[in-house]
């Protein structure tokens, strides 16, 4: 089975996210970049795919040289090869249509993508993908069983989940529940010293046009500080909600 | 005019989906164009109903009572383009975020997402959008004819409904999947986490899952959602589906009170979105403080019965 995973790379959930001046972009000073985590899941289901099944696992990100060391890492982690699709992404229908123009005749059996990334939090890409390369999608996917040609999925829905089935080839958006956050792998030393050598291609893009352009950015306003109530008086805690914050 | 998917479970029309209408009227009266929203499949009230939310007209599709996103989107794009959308607006449900990436590809519509206001401008159109898992604040424009915005729940409200019908029309149309939907379970009698006004949310300082009666008795008493924290639901206390924070469920209520919850980061992600949060935790250090409104510092097993009790006492 040949499986794809797209990665994002993103600022550590930790990160305190600062603006540059102007509020035109994130500033990346100071921030540790990871693998959106959202994709590790991903990632971590189609190691398992590939030694349950046999196969490759390719990542692929869009970004410039500063993204590598994320791909190295998903490399580190396990997968056999890597691709960057060489430039600066700023809107989710430019980089679904350059990866659909990577993936198309590349022969993938499975696309796999997190559902959203932790950074702009768009979640567009998956499903735009899919329509893109007219491949069945299973959105907030939380189960992937595959047999042959088939695959039998399940999907979070509100409140609850659904079963679905499709068949392959097809792009999943997926999240915790692909796997078990204890199963997650992290890259051990052989690992790390043969992800040096494994393959990361440098792809030129094909000049898919932005849809969305981000204006500015700012940080919401601070919160408050914190109105402790003694918990020997309850009746006040219900009277503030009530009467302060409306919420009762 | 303004194109609004009219999302329904089980044949009936989800709260979401009153918002996402009123959101799209408002979006087509600043246009001075008309809001026209879509139900696909079952439904149980009278689609002209949603003329209560702003919607001027209806287009009740028949032909299909499962979700799947590329039907949906096929059939929606199709509208949009024979109607000459400006907008689709989407409610940033389970089903909505399956449908949002699918219809803005064969729409060829520019798509902002986590929309949390109406847009403050139309040309271009400038919509202000949440980033960041809440960190940020974006100011969005998008340069195509035709533009998906995917709301936030539960944050701009659904205004109070008319008395106005909207006018109603039937139509067939094919719906062209390509996965087909099984079984689905659903908790019987619980509010969707996403959907709810309130939540009440507990973790590790419940000491064992036995220990959730408490938890679920201040629910009803608030007619609230439950859910709990990431290592609640790793441990199996709790199911993930109950899980909030980053990589589990997003939510926005009016009201969120989480009971021994320290409030990592991560679980922060998933819930500052909450208009009012309150913080119950025996230790004061505890980081969620700086992140609440209203704060006890206290054991859950003295405050969590009598919290139940004193807005029982309130809201009788």
């Amino acid at each position: 089975m040949k499986i794809l995973v797209c990665i994002s790379h993103v600022p550590d959930t930790t990160a305190k996210i600062q603006f540059t001046a102007n509020g035109a972009a994130l500033d990346p000073a100071g921030v540790q970049f990871v693998i959106n985590p959202y994709d590790e899941f991903g990632l971590t289901k189609a190691l398992q795919l590939k030694e349950a099944h046999g196969g490759s696992v390719t990542v692929v990100t869009y970004g410039d040289a500063s993204v590598e060391a994320t791909l190295r890492k998903a490399l580190a982690i396990g997968a056999d090869d890597a691709v960057r699709l060489d430039g600066v992404p700023t809107d989710a229908l430019q980089v679904a249509s350059e990866l659909a123009a990577h993936i198309q005749g590349a022969g993938y059996d499975l696309i796999i993508c997190g559902q959203e990334s932790i950074d702009y939090n768009g979640g567009i890409v998956p499903g735009a993908l899919a329509a893109l390369l007219d491949l069945p999608f299973v959105n907030a996917c939380i189960g992937l069983d595959v047999s042959g040609n088939s695959a039998n999925l399940l999907r979070e829905i509100d409140g609850g989940k659904e079963e679905v089935s499709a068949s392959l080839p097809l792009v999943i958006g997926g999240k915790k529940g692909l796997v078990e956050e204890s199963e997650l792998r992290i890259p051990n030393m052989r690992g790390i010293m043969t992800a040096r050598t494994k393959p990361l291609a440098v792809t030129a893009l094909t000049g898919a046009a932005a849809a969305t352009t981000a204006v500015s950015f700012a940080k919401p306003a601070p919160k408050a500080a914190v109105q402790l109530i003694d918990p020997s008086n309850l009746d006040e805690l219900v009277r503030r909600l009530h009467e302060e914050a409306k919420v009762i | 005019m303004v194109l609004i998917f009219a999302e329904t479970w089980n044949g009936q029309f989800k709260k979401s989906t009153f918002e996402a209408v009123r959101y799209g009227a408002e979006c087509a009266k600043a246009q001075g164009s008309q809001a026209i929203a879509v139900v696909v499949g079952a439904c149980d009230p009278l689609v002209e109903t949603l003329g209560a939310y702003g919607a001027a007209k209806v287009v009740h599709l028949k032909g299909s009572d499962r979700f799947e996103p590329h039907a949906y989107a096929g059939a929606l794009s199709a509208l949009a383009a024979e109607l000459g959308a400006t907008q689709i607006v989407v409610s940033g449900t389970a089903n909505g975020k399956s449908l949002a990436g699918v219809l803005a590809a064969k729409a060829n519509a520019g798509c902002i997402s986590n929309v949390t206001a109406l847009p403050s401008s139309y040309s271009p159109l400038t919509v202000q959008r949440s980033a960041f898992s809440s960190k940020g604040i974006e100011q969005c424009s998008s340069a195509t004819a035709c533009t998906v915005l995917v709301l936030v729940p539960n944050t701009l409200g659904t205004g109070a409904a008319g008395a106005e019908q909207a006018a109603a029309e039937d139509r067939d149309v094919a719906f062209l999947g390509k996965s087909t939907p099984g079984a689905a379970q659903v908790a019987s009698g619980k509010i969707p986490l996403p959907e709810a006004e309130r939540v009440v949310s507990a973790g590790r300082g419940l000491k064992g899952p036995d220990n959730w009666g408490m938890v679920e008795e201040l629910a009803a008493v608030l007619n609230a959602g439950t859910a709990c924290s990431k290592p609640v639901s790793d441990i199996g206390w709790r199911p993930h589906s109950e899980h909030v924070g980053q990589t589990g469920i997003q939510i926005n209520p009016q009201l969120y009170i989480a009971i021994g919850i320290s409030g990592a980061i991560q679980h922060l992600a998933g819930v500052s979105g909450s208009k009012t949060i309150v913080v119950i935790n025996n230790d004061p250090e505890a980081p969620f403080f700086k992140a609440a409104d209203y704060g006890i510092v206290g054991d859950a097993f003295d405050v969590l019965p009598r919290l139940t009790a004193a807005l029982k006492a309130h809201l009788n």
